[in-house]
């Protein structure tokens, strides 16, 4: 039994295939398009099924992820700000396929340019086209959040589980170490370390995902401090089971909920310290396009063409408003305290 | 009370040995001579030498380090590009960087408090919708954005005001005019930050017994909101706008960049680009210590606003 939702989703990406085939030119790059978009349909097609199977179950029957749907599914904000994350996802997949020109091609003959039918946002100082180079920096900034949101989720999750669970020495120890890195400004924290490191890619999401743990490890371990005591934990606990199972089965699945929220919440703010990291020269460098960077030297020539901090602006803005939109509507539809 | 405060000041030491530890270590994994980058490519090794003896380069790691903290107390660090006491250069940048921090603390407390207050009041009106989706815009605008869009809009176009650059102290009128644009996008995010919990936090409070009964008394509506409800919810606005404050510094060092600043921020930045080794030092621990004391004196004030809050 296949959903209507199902397809209409499988028929549009095939068009969409279809159609980005015959745009294709060989690269490395499309052959990476083509296996993330085959991945994301598979993807959403599963979803689709599992929210469609959940709402057709007996409606007496409330399961949690069934409620959550329904209350987020009410929340306009939150489903408007799905919407754009999923267009901006299909935009940044598809991107080396919408993109009009080449973001890395420069024109000597045709610098900072105001728009025109041929560059929509006009260039920039080397004449390259903006429209192009914010695309692909939409789909620079959202690998690089995303990248960097799952390894601080993981990182902030494991030290909380950790220091909720055990206590005692080892929370004392976690949690002062977490106090310190807390008392170093961030943003300083994490331009030292870039400069250490050097730039590129990888540190750049190394050093972005370590900086901001601590606020993951401390909720998370609040919410395990409360768990600990339940009485499903110490019925494991005094059959015996091993320590990494009861953590793993037991209290983690519990935990999810402000894990899910939390990491939403996180990605905005990523993408903002890596815009501003760009923005210093110290994130994504040259001549890969990323929006803080070109918003800085959008700057320098402010006063000939503003389109070129408009358009990397505004698509900062979008990402991160879209994903807290999300997050704030996850928030009221997971955390039982917040939306009776 | 007495106790605490010093307390926390005894933790301040083991907390700001570790900070010295942890910058050192990055600073020397830092890759790049710093003798140099100092001399340029072109300087002959008998310079560079020279260089290293003269700034302690040539010491082993653990002697330059107790060497580095040990002139930093004594108030002798001396940065490579300054050729002046560390201290000094930071205290001289200092000025700039606090009066812009607290200029925009002041205009987000003024701005974000009334209108949050109202939008809780008047729940799902017209008002209410429009300032939550302002602040829901303002805390995923990046800093530098704001600061662009306005420096287009009042320095380019209207040339209302001057782009960029730092014109004195803000009480001079000179300087004030400098003051105006970066203050206003530094305080965007904890406008937005602040508006949105003082709303929560007055939506939370309003439902409480108390407030039932002091309009049950007849209490007029006006003090009901200000003083009953309001002293109540502060306890969360007070604890974000403490957390925030580290979001102002992150917020400064851009902010400086994009209007061209000479504030502390933008200081530590060009040291850790030019490799001033000592300066990166001094800047790193000075920041952190009065991020530290600024913690410290959030959490007293909270004595203040809930006296049922002690530290004994």
């Amino acid at each position: 039994m296949i959903s209507k939702y199902l397809i209409v989703l499988l028929g549009f990406n095939l068009l969409t295939l279809i159609f980005s085939l015959s745009k294709a030119t060989n690269n490395q790059d499309n052959l990476i398009s083509y296996l993330i978009f085959a991945l994301l349909t598979l993807a959403l097609g599963f979803l689709i099924n599992k929210v469609r199977k959940t709402n057709q179950t007996d409606s007496n029957i409330q399961t949690t992820s069934n409620l959550t749907w329904k209350k987020l599914k009410r929340n306009k904000n939150a489903v408007f700000g799905l919407i754009i994350i999923i267009i901006l996802v299909y935009i940044s997949i598809l991107a080396p396929f919408i993109m009009p020109h080449d973001p890395l091609e420069m024109n000597w003959g045709k610098t900072i340019q105001k728009p025109s039918l041929e560059h929509w946002f006009g260039t920039d100082e080397f004449g390259r086209d903006i429209f192009s180079r914010a695309i692909y920096g939409v789909r620079i900034a959202l690998g690089i959040g995303l990248l960097a949101v799952v390894l601080n989720t993981l990182l902030g999750t494991f030290l909380g589980l950790i220091a909720g669970y055990y206590g005692g020495r080892v929370d004392n120890l976690i949690m002062r170490a977490i106090e310190m890195w807390n008392s170093i400004p961030f943003i300083l924290m994490a331009i030292a370390l870039i400069a250490a490191l050097g730039t590129g890619l990888l540190n750049l999401i190394l050093v972005v995902s370590i900086t901001g743990i601590m606020q993951f490890a401390r909720v998370i371990r609040s919410s395990v401090l409360g768990l600990k005591k339940a009485d499903y934990v110490l019925a494991a606990k005094v059959m015996g089971i091993p320590d990494r199972q009861i953590i793993i089965r037991h209290i983690l699945p519990n935990c999810i909920a402000p894990i899910i929220v939390l990491a939403t919440l996180r990605i905005g703010e990523m993408i903002l310290t890596i815009a501003g990291l760009s923005f210093l020269g110290l994130g994504i460098q040259p001549p890969m396009p990323a929006l803080g960077s070109m918003l800085s030297s959008g700057q320098q020539y402010i006063s000939e063409n503003l389109m070129m901090s408009i358009v990397p602006g505004t698509m900062i803005l979008l990402i991160v408003f879209a994903f807290n939109l999300l997050g704030d509507g996850l928030r009221d539809a997971l955390d039982s305290k917040l939306s009776n | 009370m007495l106790n605490y405060i010093l307390r926390r000041l005894l933790i301040l030491i083991p907390i700001l040995i570790f900070i010295s530890l942890f910058i050192f270590v990055i600073i020397k994994l830092t890759p790049g001579d710093p003798a140099l980058v100092l001399l340029g490519e072109r300087a002959t090794e008998q310079a560079l030498n020279q260089t290293r003896i003269k700034y302690g380069l040539d010491q082993p790691l653990h002697i330059q380090y107790f060497k580095m903290m040990e002139n930093f107390f004594k108030g002798d660090l001396k940065s490579i590009n300054y050729k002046q006491n560390v201290i000094s250069v930071i205290i001289n940048r200092l000025p700039a960087t606090l009066e812009l921090g607290a200029a925009a603390l002041v205009i987000a407390i003024i701005v974000s408090i009334p209108a949050g207050i109202i939008s809780a009041i008047k729940r799902n009106s017209v008002f209410d919708y429009i300032s939550m989706s302002i602040a829901l815009l303002g805390i995923s605008i990046p800093v530098f954005y704001t600061g662009i869009i306005l420096m287009y809009i009042f320095a380019v176009k209207l040339n209302w005001l001057p782009a960029s650059g730092y014109g004195g102290h803000i009480w001079t009128t000179e300087g004030f005019k400098y003051f105006i644009l970066p203050a206003i996008s530094l305080s965007f995010v904890l406008m937005a930050s602040t508006t949105r919990l003082t709303r929560s936090s007055i939506l939370e409070v309003i439902q409480e017994d108390y407030i039932r009964t002091a309009r049950a008394k007849g209490v007029k509506e006006k003090s009901v909101i200000l003083i009953h409800a309001f002293k109540n919810a502060l306890v969360p606005i007070v604890t974000n706008i403490g957390n925030q404050v580290a979001g102002i510094f992150a917020g400064a060092v851009l902010t400086e960049t994009v209007f061209a600043w000479p504030g502390v921020g933008r200081l530590a930045v060009n040291a850790i680009f030019r490799r001033d080794e000592p300066l990166v030092f001094g800047c790193v621990i000075f920041l952190s210590a009065v991020y530290v004391i600024v913690n410290l004196i959030v959490d007293l004030v909270y004595t203040l606003i809930n006296p049922q809050i002690t530290y004994d």
